[in-house]
């Protein structure tokens, strides 16, 4: 699950990392407000869940009120494409009103978890401002790392040491340490797996701003966090991924026209890959999970179908507890209700496939029954 | 064989749910020693009239000789039920529950190196050991074969993929050990190419990776310095749109070498025969026995 950068902002409010004054508005009156109420420079910032808005004409800083107000207008009720968006973008319902800080120095700040180490990671640089890959190419010695042993925390001494590597006057050593043991806390008390500050802002007044939050969740530990699972905000989701997150079906679209449909996270990759290698390009990833009951295989299809670039559905199924004569019934069941038009190819291995595969050709509808894999595939990208 | 055999004496943790029922018969009918099930609350009444059923890990291993657990509990609880069974001084835990916040796992297995126990999961098909009848898992046990070749992914279904291309080719396995897709599982390929290396039993390993975090290079590593027996990869995600599941900071710590194309080459690099689909595993070690003449 993503978050928007106001209630971002707010959570780090809660954890005592300062963020600029401000407020959030989902209208062009309310964003005037605001700006009235904050007086001289103001920035504008479009609420969606994707980066590049700035590049995008998402985030405009303002001198005025009235301006405000109309940048305001121009954007909420649109839609904002950015290149981390779809083609069609990304609906804009609010937007953040803030002071406009003036950048003495940018830094960047973050904490994630290194699963090769197993630790939380903490990394630090005085080249904030751009992206951390392209710091990581420019100046990789300009990052700083602080590994965090989960039991006793983020020490002082760690905060006091990314400090000095960034070489920061010792009067910031006090105010980075908080906004450094606020964003771990944080970090761990919500379970995020990336919370990122880009900019950490020294203002000409001396002060230190988080002016971009960047926070990803881990969606395992949402169920134990109320007030985060309340922040969703479905519109700025896929609706298609969403359709099939309720239906507990992982489906990730892509921009070929092998609509994939099958058991297993692992052997889903393995599909997408093995109809690239036969030349075609997978519409989606698609992940059934255990068990493959009639509804669910339904769902899925209905899914898969309603991507209009795919032309072809691609069925590869492992039969373990899970019956092959089973889902061949399903499938059968599904392409029926449906009333799907496109070829269906299907290729089953595991229990009672073969009794799967002679239902599949027996249906008189426009499904292939192939047991072969690598023939399967090249069938289905024939079709693509 | 490794982790588990004909001695191993099982208690499911869950063995009351719908899940846990269901796998804990499906592994006595593969002929695994289940002794107990643990239930909070459940204590002192029978499964299927037959296994014992405790309210505490504890009692199960004093009452029954436990020495291997097999989890099954919702995700919320599944982290309590593997230290619980840590400290009821289990050595082999199985953890079959998907969805363990992150942030669990490192702490479960902070606290599971100073233990000494050996975590198989979370969000894993568990471990089958057809030459020692133990299914300690979900694994559809009549994939397979009795044998000499070790099996160890990061996938369910191209596990049993791979099983069953084995045992259509009459190549039998020693153990077949799924460590499970999440970002910090309890046990890595390297741990488990280890055990496979020192196994008398083993003559061959098959290894299934995926994108994401590093875990292939490790065991890249590991293969070229220690291991004498040959090993057939797979990589799964070639296709994988980058940056789905991983944030771009995290992406930093590890460069590209969480895609699946550095994974092949540091395999390929060690002298790993890797195959590009997933069909042709099983071939890919026929061919690799016979060239050794282990078969």
């Amino acid at each position: 699950m993503k978050i928007h950068e106001y209630q971002a902002k707010g959570l780090f409010t809660d954890y005592g990392i300062p963020v600029p004054r401000g407020g959030v508005a989902r209208t062009p009156a309310e964003a005037r407000k605001i700006a009235t109420q904050l007086g001289g420079k103001v920035v504008v910032k479009s609420q969606i869940h994707a980066g590049g808005r700035g590049l995008a004409g998402g985030i405009k800083i303002t001198s005025s009120p009235e301006e405000v107000e109309k940048f305001a207008e121009g954007l909420l009720g649109r839609r904002l494409v950015t290149h981390q968006t779809s083609p069609e973008g990304a609906p804009v319902d609010a937007v953040l009103v803030e002071e406009a800080a003036e950048a003495k120095q940018e830094l960047y700040l973050s904490v994630l978890l290194d699963t090769s180490k197993g630790m939380p990671l903490m990394m630090a640089s005085e080249a904030g401002g751009m992206e951390i890959e392209e710091i990581a190419e420019k100046a990789p010695e300009k990052i700083h790392r602080a590994y965090i042993d989960p039991v006793v925390g983020l020490q002082p001494f760690q905060a006091r040491s990314l400090v000095y590597a960034m070489n920061l006057g010792p009067e910031y050593v006090r105010p980075a340490q908080q906004v450094m043991t606020g964003l771990y806390k944080l970090f761990m008390e919500k379970d995020f797996s990336l919370a990122e500050i880009n900019p950490l802002t020294i203002t000409t007044d001396g002060r230190l701003l988080a002016l971009d939050a960047k926070i990803n969740i881990d969606d395992s530990g949402l169920f134990r966090h109320k007030d985060i699972t309340e922040m969703r905000d479905i519109s700025q989701e896929e609706p298609l991924e969403t359709q099939a997150a309720d239906a507990d079906v992982t489906y990730i679209k892509l921009d070929g026209s092998v609509g994939c449909l099958v058991n297993g996270a692992g052997l889903a990759m393995a599909t997408m890959d093995v109809v690239k290698s036969a030349g075609a390009e997978p519409a989606n990833f698609l992940d059934i999970g255990g068990g493959a009951s009639e509804e669910r295989v339904t769902t899925a299809f209905s899914i898969l179908a309603s991507d209009p670039n795919v032309k072809v559905a691609f069925v590869n199924l492992f039969g373990g507890i899970t019956k092959c004569d089973d889902v061949a019934r399903g499938i059968i069941n599904a392409a029926k209700k449906l009333e799907l038009k496109i070829p269906i190819v299907v290729r089953m291995r595991g229990t009672n496939f073969e009794e799967g595969l002679r239902l599949l050709s027996e249906s008189g509808l426009n499904i292939l029954p192939e047991p072969d894999l690598t023939a399967a595939a090249a069938k289905a990208a024939e079709r693509a | 064989m490794i982790l588990v055999d004909e001695n191993t004496r099982v208690v499911v943790q869950g063995i009351t749910g719908g899940q846990g029922s269901y796998h804990a018969r499906a592994s006595l009918e593969y002929g695994t020693k289940v002794v107990a099930g643990a239930t909070p609350g459940k204590g002192g009444t029978l499964f299927d009239d037959k296994i014992p059923v405790f309210n505490r890990v504890e009692d199960a291993v004093k009452e029954t000789g436990a020495n291997a657990s097999l989890i099954f509990v919702p995700a919320a609880f599944a982290a309590d039920a593997i230290l619980e069974s840590a400290d009821a001084g289990i050595p082999i835990i199985v953890c079959i529950t998907e969805g363990l916040p992150a942030l669990d796992e490192l702490v479960v297995n902070r606290h599971l190196a100073e233990k000494g126990a050996c975590l198989i999961g979370p969000n894993c098909p568990g471990i089958t050991s057809p030459p020692g009848r133990c299914r300690l898992g979900i694994m559809p046990g009549y994939i397979h074969k009795p044998g000499n070749v070790g099996v160890v992914s990061r996938s369910g279904t191209l596990t049993y993929e791979a099983v069953n291309q084995l045992t259509e080719l009459g190549i039998g396995q020693s153990t077949v050990v799924g460590i499970g897709g999440d970002p910090l599982p309890g046990s890595t390929f390297v741990d488990i190419l280890k055990l496979f290396q020192a196994d008398p039993d083993t003559n061959a390993v098959i290894l299934i990776g995926e994108i994401g975090g590093t875990n292939e290079q490790a065991a890249a590593e590991y293969i070229k310095s220690k291991m004498t027996k040959p090993v057939v990869g797979f990589i799964a995600g070639a296709t994988a749109p980058p940056g789905r599941r991983m944030g771009h900071a995290g992406a930093i710590v590890t460069g590209s070498a969480s895609r699946a194309d550095e994974k092949k080459k540091a395999l390929a690099a060690a002298g790993v025969a890797v195959v590009e689909s997933p069909a042709e595993i099983g071939i890919t070690m026929q061919r690799a026995l016979k060239a050794k003449g282990l078969i």
